[in-house]
């Protein structure tokens, strides 16, 4: 039996926030009771918009920050507290890589200085074999030596998210989490990179969480996805079949709102009203106010999961009304 | 063409797009040049907006999309030298007095940007923001700007007009901020609205709100859009006819069923095989290799050639022009050309003819 | 509403407090004023009796509560010099010292900010070159240097002013100009850093882009947002218009504050000394009272922190 390499068991995270210059505290659940696994070498997509909690959830997941309550498990065991040496060892086997990559890199070092660093920092190998196994690196993303010479502004936006990824990856870590990656790169790079992505951890068999709001790339590169919304999760389960047959309303709702080259204004289920605030949740389901298919009891009662025939959670109270489901602990 | 009147509430019966009924197109870009302290990122543009339509724009960055129309309204800061010409109704934007342009823009033509949190003068209300495009270019004062603005809100879908007139935009989300631009431009009555990236910094459920917003009110006003974006997707969905940029230049243009269907231009090609499938089967993404060119370091000839798979020895020498090579379809390859797409030994140049 | 101020107002009782606390430390351990003030062949028990007579026999710590226990009396001390209370004595000087700084501040607002506007609305044209270089000559030049180069030029070669004194209307000219240069520049260069930055943000191209003629969007759209940042630099200046002279009157011989605080100092004159600088603090801590209440109403963005997702 592979252990799961990592695990979040029921995690919250607040954070304390003052409305207005002259108001009270009001504290802020960006993070409300979370769970999911992730399998060896597998990729768990967390998608959602903004609001969703889907970053503060990928930091928790390695340890950047404490949740309030519930539990991360590494390989099996609770993560130490941040910045113990225990911590700071942990590193090098869980990464992060982020949508920006120039303000991930310092500006002044040249991109192999910066591969170097973790290998100095972990005091990994023989000192005078750090520079070849960087360029070995850089090599393996596509960057050349040139590249390695050169300082971040020097080259483009694909280029630099490669650098910050062989960074990333030069520790060889275990687990991978990454925000928006290529969100912010031309669709034509994006390619380059998500196809880099899927290699390297094929042949490193990494595991990611792979944190985006684009459902075309997370159909591309995750096998089970879960769906966020307002810190929680409402649909949790294989990617293809969340994307083909969407349980959860709001999966619908942004299923349907992928914009697809070549079709035209297709049948779409349009959302009223805004993503939710954060600091003004509603009782009941956080859903309810935007929902098509809002029911009475959905104003007043969380919906809790539900395992569905087909192997995914759904948190709907419509959902478990429609079909025949067994209840179960999330 | 419908006007925006008293503001009609819902969408006027059986209403279809407008077909052009008046002679000429109403905007035209002929050979349009920028140049950046000498460098050059815009390689002379043409193109022909009709009345009504709704035209896409696509392109990733460095393309010139956005620079097109921001040099035809004006806008691009005194570094920049334009040539060219950009006529409306006949009038050349590019060399009419200031003081014509200041009407022109937002009385006939408006736009709206991207991120719109930011595109909003943060210490003004929007009501007064909305109110100053309607003192200035329908000349009205007092309670009738109020009135009007309101009638904008629910044109646009912004709840509760009469608070949200008061409002600043940090007291906005992203998604209300930009129905609020696009309010703004409507409040002239444009003939045209130029869209730049308008849902790009905006979650994907606002986004097709917006979207569907911008479809709507062209329905109602007959409205021309000109939507730019880098998501084809985004594009194809609300207009009827693409027109796809790379390095300063437009590479191709059809209707956009062909277009995806059938793409001429390699580089359109590559985009969209770049492109993860939403449906079907998965398959390997088929990335284009290299990057974009830096406009200070344009290879000879065409700018594509370097990252094409069909490069040939012509590409290198010249640049290709944008050639007719169906009745509606524009490609600028000189490898497509050759592969014999075009009608009977009729070339006819450029699109403008 | 009475929180905000609350808590501003406490800050600035402790940043006085500070600021006493730390002046009266200085002057009792830098010297000894029976010393200055009688005269180096002074005798030793006339010497011992002043002290005596100014408590400064007594230890520090009960000296300081002294001090501290008179202020809320509204006692704050006698002159050691000429006798007479500390504070009649400072306010006395105070007019003399405004006839310098209102014109000054007036001639850095009116020349400064203009100038500022003018060089960012148009960026690297000679007249903004012109308007930096003089700018950055006007506050790196020290204010003595261009009182001193002033007098000699004007009061000295042309003899068309007075060198320094009192007596009527020319003799204000040249320290109030004095003054008003250098902190023109520093205004101009702010507001023109101010100006630009603003320039540069994607409303007024949106402003543009609605039809609104250019000088409406300075003056409409650009203006309010670089007020902003340029009434932090006011009020410092406001603050200082009661101390801010020190140097100019010491050149012209102005019998301002700026002159007694100096001639107290080298005197050890401590009561007009801690009287002075209280003064100078309270004045500059309201001011920044003042311009954070500024702040609130002219940046919608701090009056409530409600960010996005508007209900």
């Amino acid at each position: 039996m592979t252990a799961n390499i990592l695990e979040l068991h029921g995690i919250s995270r607040s954070y304390p926030t003052r409305q207005g210059l002259f108001g009270k505290n009001v504290p802020v659940r960006a993070v409300d009771d979370v769970s999911l696994c992730l399998e060896p070498g597998e990729t768990l997509a967390l998608v959602g918009e903004s609001g969703s909690g889907k970053s503060t959830t990928g930091r928790l997941a390695l340890g950047l920050e404490r949740p309030n309550s519930g539990k991360v498990l590494f390989r099996g065991t609770e993560l130490p507290r941040a910045d113990t040496p225990a911590w700071r060892r942990l590193r090098a086997q869980m990464q992060m890589i982020y949508q920006d990559p120039l303000a991930a890199l310092d500006r002044r070092l040249t991109i192999l200085d910066q591969l170097r660093e973790p290998l100095d920092i972990h005091d990994i190998g023989a000192t005078s074999e750090r520079g070849s196994k960087a360029l070995a690196m850089l090599e393996a993303v596509g960057l050349n030596t040139t590249h390695a010479a050169s300082l971040p502004s020097q080259l483009s936006g694909g280029q630099r998210q490669r650098a910050v990824l062989a960074r990333a990856l030069i520790m060889e870590p275990a687990l991978l989490v990454c925000d928006e990656p290529v969100s912010a790169l031309d669709m034509s790079i994006q390619a380059q990179v998500v196809n880099l992505l899927m290699d390297l951890q094929r042949d490193l068999r990494l595991s990611l969480l792979f944190i985006s709001h684009d459902l075309k790339v997370v159909r591309h590169i995750s096998r089970r996805m879960a769906v966020m919304y307002l810190g929680r999760i409402v649909e949790y389960g294989e990617t293809s079949l969340l994307l083909t047959k969407p349980a959860h309303p709001y999966t619908k709702a942004l299923v349907s709102a992928v914009p697809i080259a070549g079709r035209r204004m297709a049948e779409r289920i349009i959302l009223k009203g805004e993503p939710p605030n954060p600091a003004a949740r509603r009782t009941g389901c956080a859903f309810h106010p935007r929902c098509p298919i809002a029911r009475p009891e959905c104003t007043s009662v969380s919906p809790t999961f539900s395992l569905l025939p087909d192997g995914r959670s759904v948190a709907c109270h419509a959902v478990d009304a429609s079909l025949a489901t067994r209840k179960v602990e999330p | 063409m419908v006007t925006l009147g008293e503001m009609p509430v819902g969408t006027l019966a059986g209403a279809a797009l407008p077909t052009t009924t008046s002679p000429g197109a109403l905007l035209t870009i002929e050979g349009l040049t920028v140049d950046f302290n000498g460098v050059q990122v815009l390689r002379g543009i043409d193109l022909k907006l009709e009345r009504g339509e709704a035209l896409g724009i696509v392109g990733e960055s460095g393309s010139g999309k956005s620079v097109t129309w921001l040099a035809a309204l004006g806008l691009l800061p005194k570094t920049a030298s334009v040539s060219g010409a950009v006529r409306l109704d006949g009038e050349d934007l590019l060399t009419v007095a200031q003081t014509r342009l200041d009407r022109i823009r937002g009385g006939r033509v408006a736009m709206i940007f991207q991120d719109p949190s930011s595109a909003l003068n943060p210490v003004i209300r929007i009501g007064r923001q909305i109110g100053e495009v309607l003192a200035r270019h329908q000349g009205l004062s007092g309670s009738r700007i109020r009135a009007e603005t309101k009638g904008l809100f629910d044109l646009v879908g912004i709840p509760d007009a009469a608070r949200r007139l008061d409002c600043y935009p940090h007291e906005l989300s992203g998604g209300q901020n930009q129905r609020v631009m696009i309010a703004m431009a409507l409040a002239g009555k444009p003939d045209v609205l130029v869209a730049d990236e308008p849902t790009t910094a905006l979650d994907a459920t606002i986004q097709a709100q917006i979207l569907d917003l911008l479809t709507a009110i062209r329905r109602e006003t007959g409205m021309a859009l000109v939507l730019i974006s880098h998501d084809l997707g985004v594009v194809s969905e609300t207009c009827e006819r693409i027109m796809v940029m790379y390095a300063g230049s437009v590479v191709e243009m059809a209707p956009s069923e062909s277009i995806f269907a059938n793409p001429e231009h390699p580089y359109t090609r590559g985009l969209l095989d770049a492109l993860p499938p939403f449906e079907g089967s998965l398959h390997r993404l088929i990335p284009i290799e290299g990057q974009v060119p830096e406009p200070a370091n344009m290879p000879s000839g065409c700018a594509f050639a370097p990252r094409c798979p069909q490069r040939m020895g012509a590409c290198e020498t010249a640049i290709p022009p944008l050639l007719r090579t169906e009745a509606d379809r524009f490609s600028a390859c000189v490898v497509g050309a050759a592969a014999g797409s075009q009608e009977a030994g009729t070339f006819e140049k450029g699109m403008l003819a | 509403m009475f929180r905000f101020f609350a808590i501003r107002i406490l800050r600035a009782a402790f940043t006085v407090a500070l600021v006493v606390t730390f002046a009266f430390l200085v002057l009792r351990l830098s010297g000894d004023p029976a010393r200055s003030i009688m005269g180096e062949d002074a005798s030793p028990e006339a010497m011992a009796a002043f002290r005596q007579e100014w408590g400064l026999d007594q230890p520090l710590f009960m000296q300081y509560l002294h001090y501290f226990a008179a202020i809320f009396h509204g006692e704050l001390g006698c002159s050691m010099r000429g006798g007479g209370a500390a504070l009649d004595l400072v306010l006395s000087r105070i007019p003399a010292t405004l006839m310098l700084t209102l014109p000054a501040l007036l001639i850095k607002l009116a020349v400064g900010i203009p100038a500022g506007v003018y060089a960012a609305l148009h960026r690297d044209s000679a007249i903004d070159r012109a308007v930096m270089v003089t700018a950055v000559a006007g506050y790196t030049v020290p204010s003595f240097v261009l009182g001193l180069v002033l007098v000699q030029l004007l009061a000295i070669w042309f003899a068309w002013l007075p060198t320094g004194g009192t007596g009527g209307l020319q003799h204000l000219i040249l320290p109030i100009l004095t003054l008003g240069i250098g902190g023109a520049a520093v205004l101009a260069r702010f507001v023109r850093s101010a100006m630009l930055e603003v320039l540069g943000q994607p409303y007024i191209r949106t402003a543009s882009a609605k039809g609104i003629p250019w000088a409406s969007v300075v003056r409409g759209h650009a203006l309010p947002n670089a007020a902003i940042p340029t009434v932090t630099i006011v009020g410092f200046m406001v603050g200082n218009l009661i101390a801010g002279s020190v140097v100019v009157e010491s050149v012209f011989s102005w019998p301002g504050v700026g002159n007694l605080l100096v001639v107290s100092v080298a005197a050890r004159d401590l009561a007009v000394v801690q009287c002075i600088l209280l003064l100078v603090a309270v004045a500059m801590v309201f001011s920044n009272l003042i311009v954070d209440f500024l702040y609130g109403v002219l940046d919608p963005r701090l009056s409530n922190g409600d960010t996005g997702g508007g209900h």
